[in-house]
């Protein structure tokens, strides 16, 4: 099976597999149980013990041209500064402090600031709506948000019904500005502490907040530790195969959990330097950003892959990407045309990677010098024991093709250990011991998984999870609204989009304005995903007896597929 | 500049500069490369242009390059609009 590229000197999965067990990351970071362990420290500071101070941590670029380069000695003085002055500011271990902000220097040394004061960092997606964000803060009881002048508005706006935020820290703009609760931090000006009384976070203590969204209910807050690090050191030193010499770009934004774990952590633990640049997608921008920094290893996603591979492959051609060395993808199923499609174009499969915000690392992958098969998410990460379970008995499946959950024996390091004052959501992820993904996948008889699609209603669009019951909360708010189901439907680049079925009041016509009215309206208040991409003016929704919306059949009609059992579908 | 860029340019503030950001759009700010409209809101800004101007972008057309600054756009609805 381990054919390989002969890409990497990774020993082969077979041989980390064989008495796999976490102590091997505990001990190449110097880690024992019961020590401190803090990701800020671990980030920062112990690559500057290891030597590698003037070692280029961040090379930052936006689509302006401007450029701002932090060493990993900038890093640690930097984040000190950020902590200390969230300390002075009250802020108490454990309080919940949320960074809302594009891709910015500051956004990544923040990170590590709030985790070197003890804080909890809960970063969010920019692009939120106003009540997107406000559920999320509201939820948390967050205490401060750093954020930045573009996106002051939505926080202001909303900040009346948040008591418990006490600071609004502003990294840019002008301080005559500033309003109530509000103060500037401008990262740059800080003075540079060599020390800071770092706060003495164990194993357990929890660190990061990252929200996501489920079925039912408003998204759930999945609560990570410091302890994490064990697992998203050795993935991003595994998986994403980092080595010392290695220029990293993850595509990711770190309001959602790649963006920390492997825009952040991952690299940043292993001391190596990463290359981001703050833009939206642009395919000629992005093949020069490669060129230019030599970018050898990229952690993407498969809608910015499909949306390349539409570009064609002339464009790559008028690029040096000669030093693009391993390509890794993650969101949504990476389809197989994908991965041919990169292996005739940089000479290199994208390799798949599978996890989600609850796992906090890697669990499935096409590991490093494995075999790709393209279209498959790869095999089981060590010590991350996997299973696909029969959707009734919820036992194992074993016979090579069958589709079932995908279900983790929990726990391993950077597993969630709650959602944030939500036991019962948390408790029944859970059956005999299993975690239930809420994935389908079949494992053919070499253990490669493939993945099927979802086994509830959540919709993955662009490799984001949105909860259909927040799209609808949303849409029954519009005054023209009175009934609505949101569901996924096929497309092309993002797998699926949201799409809206909608019956109307008495007095509303459909019509093309009102379609559009609706769309941004969902836009601004949820998010640029969240909004329907397409509306279906209807005159009735399908519902069970009891009155439920049957999504699943709206979602059938859209896929293609059966409808099922709907012995229990009301008549109207 | 003419009406159509005036009207998409000012439909581009309204709905998708946040209250309080001072970007200046001009004619060739970069909306997607530049994050200010991203490639999901691109939906509603084709579904603005289609609805306006009485106009089918074909989706093979409506591509974030073709989609990134207001001068793109707008020559997009022209040659759409003369057939």
């Amino acid at each position: 099976m381990e054919a390989g590229y002969g890409m990497s000197d990774t020993p082969g999965y077979a041989e980390l597999s064989n008495g796999f067990d976490w102590s091997l990351a505990e001990a190449e970071l110097g880690y024992e149980h019961g020590d401190i362990i803090n990701i800020g420290w671990y980030c920062s500071d112990r690559p500057c013990r290891l030597g590698l101070a003037d070692k280029p941590a961040l090379i930052w670029e936006n689509i302006h041209g401007d450029e701002r380069l932090y060493s990993f000695d900038d890093v640690r003085l930097l984040s000190n500064a950020i902590a200390a002055f969230l300390r002075e500011l009250g802020l108490q271990p454990e309080e919940r402090i949320c960074l809302f902000m594009d891709r910015l220097p500051e956004l990544y040394i923040s990170f590590l600031g709030i985790l070197k004061m003890g804080g909890i960092a809960q970063p969010l997606y920019s692009a939120f709506g106003d009540e997107s964000l406000w559920t999320r803060l509201q939820d948390a009881g967050t205490a401060a948000v750093i954020t930045q002048k573009k996106h002051l508005g939505k926080v202001r706006r909303i900040r009346d019904r948040l008591p418990e935020l006490r600071h609004i820290i502003v990294v840019d703009g002008e301080r005559a500005k500033r309003q109530e609760r509000e103060i500037t931090l401008r990262m740059d000006e800080l003075p540079r502490p060599d020390h800071f009384d770092l706060y003495p976070a164990t194993a357990e203590t929890p660190s990061v907040l990252h929200y996501t969204s489920g079925t039912t209910g408003q998204p759930k807050g999945a609560q990570h530790v410091h302890y994490s690090l064990i697992a998203q050191y050795l993935t991003a030193k595994w998986v994403l195969d980092l080595k010392p010499d290695d220029i990293y770009w993850c595509n990711a934004d770190p309001g959602w959990i790649t963006g920390t774990s492997y825009g952040i952590i991952g690299p940043w633990s292993n001391g190596t330097t990463q290359v981001v640049l703050d833009s939206g997608f642009n395919a000629e921008l992005w093949y020069r950003f490669i060129e230019k920094h030599r970018v050898t290893v990229w952690y993407s996603a498969p809608t910015a892959i499909r949306l390349l591979m539409k570009e064609g492959s002339a464009l790559p051609k008028r690029f040096d990407l000669s030093s693009l060395r391993h390509l890794c993808s993650v969101g949504e199923p990476l389809n197989a045309e994908a991965v041919i499609w990169s292996q005739e174009t940089f000479g290199l499969p994208f390799r798949d990677t599978y996890w989600q915000t609850e796992t906090g690392c890697i669990v499935i992958t096409n590991f490093p010098g494995l075999e790709v098969k393209p279209g498959s998410m790869g095999l089981p990460f060590p010590g991350i024991p996997a299973a696909v379970l029969q959707p009734q008995t919820f036992e194992p499946l074993t016979e090579p093709g069958t589709v079932g959950i995908i279900a983790l024996r929990a726990p391993w390091p950077s597993f969630i250990r709650g959602y944030w004052n939500n036991e019962e959501g948390y408790r029944a992820k859970f059956v005999n011991g299993w975690y239930l993904t809420g994935d389908r996948a079949s494992v053919d008889a070499d253990g490669y998984y493939w993945f099927m699609g979802r086994d509830d209603d959540v919709i993955n669009t662009g490799g984001h999870l949105v909860g259909p019951f927040e799209i609808e909360s949303a849409l029954l708010e519009h005054p023209a609204v009175a009934e609505s189901a949101a569901v996924g439907k096929p497309d092309p680049v993002n797998m699926e989009v949201v799409k809206a079925f909608v019956t109307l009041k008495p007095g509303h016509a459909p019509d093309g304005d009102l379609e559009l009215e609706i769309m941004n309206f969902i836009r601004k208040k949820l998010s640029p995903i969240a909004m329907p991409q397409e509306i279906e003016f209807v005159e009735s929704l399908p519902k069970t007896r009891s009155g439920k919306i049957m999504r699943r059949v709206l979602r059938a009609q859209e896929w293609g597929e059966p409808v099922g059992d709907i012995s229990t579908l009301m008549e109207d | 500049m003419d009406d159509l860029r005036q009207t998409i340019r000012d439909y581009v503030i309204k709905e998708y500069v946040e209250e309080g950001d001072e970007t200046e759009i001009e004619l060739q700010t970069p909306l997607i490369s530049g994050g200010i409209v991203d490639s999901f809101s691109m939906v509603s800004l084709k579904r603005f242009l289609e609805k306006k101007y009485d106009i089918q972008i074909p989706d093979d057309e409506a591509t974030p390059e073709a989609f990134d600054n207001v001068e793109r756009i707008a020559a997009l609805v022209e040659r759409i609009r003369q057939g």
